[in-house]
């Protein structure tokens, strides 16, 4: 997990305090005993981890940096659930100088995936040249393939498996100039790709 | 008409606050009286009515017919059942407000039943039931479905306790049923059977809403419900209704004034595709849509065509971006509420601040409660960028991971009427981002500024002087939170002995101790309730504060493992019933 952030925790009695005594167990159990009648942030922490991410609630992962608090933030059960099922891919454009991020959960198709990101990169159309699903930018002409890289490392052309398989293998995904896409086929080795 | 018995001059003498000498030559004869009184409509004025004289007091209760009680524990239902004798419409709220963070133990109390049964035997005809952070098992539900035959209206909210066979017993049961409305629930999975047990010849409902209920109802006996029932106009559904479904009650109902969609996330043909939008097209009646679960930029589309007249948009429970939200306010030119999560970035929320100039109300909040990246969300800026757009802006909930004081004082100036202040700065005791000072000159400024505030929620690292200022300058607060501020008892003490409106008072994890909680003494009889966790208070000063105050209740609950003179949390209200007799063994009443 990222390492805890010097502004989280304005006093250092609390960082320190939460960097030794996370356990995996119910407040009453810490051992630790309580400083004079001053009831401290890491006193209400209780440990049990979040729903908000299933893969976090696993007895064998170590604990996040930083602890939830019982009640805080102040929203509904319900709503602590919203990023359930998430599955956030990074997305990079060739030339653009930034990724962004997409969730592939929230889609059902490729079209819709592809319309997401048409929106995210707003000088990019969608052209759909007969089975193909090319991108381009239309200001400069250049067209542009959605690859991703699977799970075993090689970098796919999207649209090739259903989608329900594309998001399970879905590591991150990758706009590359046409130009620069060849002999990209099923299961081609990275080694005859340039990848930066 | 034949004077009530009840009304003879024997029974007004036992009256607690009776001061014995009546008026034998009253102003107005009792008729008249009461004719004029039952014209008044607000519990507060019906109060202060009550106050007045004898005969006023007296004039009041029999023509009461609208029962508001903001604290179940702070009467008994006895009390009330003497006292009013022709209630047809009850309010009931419960638990504090904390208990929906999960801060209280399940069977800390609020069970409704007392009160049903009471009801049964006082009110025979009782038409609407609201209820708010209650408990309300099956049998309380079949109690009410064959005590009130005249009964209409059952609005839960934030509610616990029943089942699929205590909606049942409504459903089947109550023929005149025009309203069932349940938010919030808190309620585990329950099943759907409920729906299909109206009878097939029922047709009076008007409101429905199960959307925050996972039952997995029969979408048949639903499409066969709706299309009878024609005055029906507000209907939400539970994520379990597809979006071809939704197609199909649209048709059947397109008058709806309010909507709650199930989920917006399917595959559709083409032509469901049209079929949608045209349903939508002819809901030409909608001012409230929510719902949407899991809508993407393809389908939100279809909803263009229902927005015109819309005032309250909730899309809450859908995680936007920007631009689509910037799209589809284009199209919402009457806006009054806004709903959003803040996946929608402070982007989405410049579009609200040049699309909604109608806005009153906003509410971001966080797609993301425990996001550890720190990256998404809103900041100051979207705060700023709506302020500057939406000039009417009256109530704010606002999450975010910074703030800074010189954008709340900006803001504050653009919007000066904010009655409802909420702000959650995610992090607890987080400084002003830019400047690292405490964000003491934002709450000074919504204190200053805001003559109107009611409501305020504080947030972010807070010493006493915002307290001070909170004190001194929120004359018409009534409701105020607190959390992980403050450094010492004069921050609370400043709150208690200014604010002369204040009711509720809730704070968690704050250095208040006993001395803090004393200085209230007299306040806490004009206040509703007051709140306080893992704060510094002790055994010793709440069995003080409980002596001092007979009609006070202090309970206190233990948290496991904690020792015998800590008071982890503590809860005060005003009372005439005297302690509560169900409380569990984690709660002490001292």
């Amino acid at each position: 997990m990222s390492p805890e952030k010097g502004n989280d925790l304005p006093e250092s009695e609390y960082s320190g305090c939460l960097k030794t005594e996370l356990t995996l167990g119910l407040p009453g159990g810490l051992e630790t005993p309580k400083s004079g009648s001053k009831r401290g942030f890491s006193e209400t922490v209780d440990l049990r981890l979040g729903s908000s991410c299933e893969d976090e609630v696993s007895v064998s992962t170590p604990p996040p940096s930083k602890a939830q608090v019982v009640g805080w933030p102040p929203v509904r059960s319900y709503r602590k659930n919203m990023m359930k099922n998430c599955k956030y891919v990074k997305v990079a454009v060739d030339g653009a100088p930034y990724l962004r991020k997409v969730d592939l959960e929230i889609y059902t198709s490729y079209q819709e995936l592809l319309a997401a990101l048409e929106e995210m990169f707003t000088c990019l159309t969608i052209c759909n040249v007969v089975n193909e699903r090319k991108i381009m930018d239309t200001s400069n002409g250049t067209e542009y393939v959605p690859t991703y890289e699977d799970r075993d490392g090689d970098w796919m052309l999207v649209g090739d498996v259903p989608w329900k398989m594309f998001v399970e293998s879905c590591k991150r995904m990758r706009l590359m100039k046409s130009s620069e896409a060849v002999g990209l086929g099923p299961k081609a080795s990275s080694k005859g790709l340039s990848i930066s | 008409m034949d004077p009530d018995p009840k009304k003879s001059k024997v029974l007004t003498s036992n009256l607690p606050n009776s001061n014995g000498s009546s008026h034998p030559h009253s102003p107005f004869p009792d008729e008249v009286l009461e004719k004029v009184l039952s014209l008044i409509d607000s519990h507060k004025d019906r109060n202060s009515v009550s106050l007045v004289c004898k005969d006023w007091y007296n004039a009041e209760r029999w023509t009461r017919s609208n029962l508001f009680i903001g604290n179940c524990y702070s009467v008994s239902p006895e009390i009330v059942a003497r006292r009013f004798t022709k209630i047809k419409s009850v309010t009931l709220k419960g638990k504090p407000r904390f208990s929906d963070f999960n801060m209280l133990p399940r069977d800390w109390g609020a069970n409704v039943h007392s009160w049903m049964v009471t009801f049964a035997k006082a009110y025979p005809f009782l038409e609407e039931l609201r209820l708010k952070r209650m408990r309300v098992s099956d049998q309380s539900m079949e109690l009410l479905a064959k005590s009130f035959p005249h009964f209409r209206a059952l609005s839960l909210s934030s509610c616990d306790g029943f089942t699929d066979d205590g909606l049942k017993a409504i459903t089947t049961h109550c023929g005149n049923l025009t309203e069932l409305d349940i938010q919030d629930s808190v309620t585990a999975d329950i099943g759907g059977g409920w729906l299909s047990c109206f009878p097939e010849n029922f047709s009076s409902l008007e409101i429905l809403n199960f959307s925050s209920l996972s039952s997995e109802v029969s979408f048949e006996a639903l499409e066969r419900l709706v299309s009878r029932c024609r005055s029906l106009r507000v209907l939400k559904v539970n994520d379990i209704i597809t979006l071809d479904q939704l197609q199909r009650l649209l048709v059947h109902a397109p008058l709806l004034t309010e909507l709650g969609t199930g989920s917006f996330l399917q595959e559709l043909t083409p032509r469901q595709y049209e079929d949608i939008e045209s349903a939508f097209g002819n809901c030409k009646n909608l001012r409230v849509l929510s719902g949407l679960w899991d809508a993407t930029s393809f389908y939100i589309p279809v909803l263009y065509g229902a927005c015109s007249g819309l005032t309250f948009l909730n899309m809450s429970d859908t995680v936007l971006q920007s631009g689509e939200l910037a799209k589809l306010l284009a199209h919402c030119p009457n806006l009054r509420r806004l709903w959003v999560t803040d996946s929608v970035g402070d982007k989405g929320l410049e579009a609200v601040g040049s699309s909604c100039p109608l806005l009153e109300e906003l509410r971001v909040f966080p797609a993301d409660p425990y996001d550890l990246d720190h990256r998404h969300g809103v900041t100051e800026l979207g705060f700023l960028a709506v302020s500057r757009g939406c000039r009417k802006l009256r109530y704010v909930l606002y999450f975010c991971r910074r703030m800074t004081n010189a954008a709340v004082v900006t803001i504050v100036q653009n919007c000066p009427d904010f009655t409802h202040f909420r702000l959650c700065i995610m992090n607890p005791r987080q400084p002003d981002y830019l400047t690292n000072e405490p964000m003491d000159e934002a709450f000074g400024a919504v204190a200053k500024t805001c003559t109107k505030l009611q409501r305020l929620s504080v947030s972010g690292l807070l010493t006493d002087t915002t307290f001070e200022y909170i004190g001194k300058y929120a004359k018409n607060l009534e409701t105020l939170s607190v959390a992980f501020a403050g450094s010492s008892d004069r921050g609370m003490q400043c709150v208690l002995e200014g604010c002369p409106k204040l009711r509720k008072l809730e704070i968690r994890d704050c250095p208040f101790g006993n001395a803090a909680l004393l200085s209230g003494l007299k306040k806490y009889e004009m206040m509703r309730s007051l709140w306080m966790s893992a704060c510094n208070l002790t055994m010793k000063g709440c069995r003080l504060l409980a002596r001092e105050m007979p009609r006070l209740n202090v309970e206190v609950i233990k948290d496991e493992g904690s020792d015998e003179i800590q008071a982890d949390k503590v809860y005060v209200y005003r009372s005439v019933a005297g302690p509560r007799q169900d409380a569990p063994p984690i709660v002490l009443t001292l």
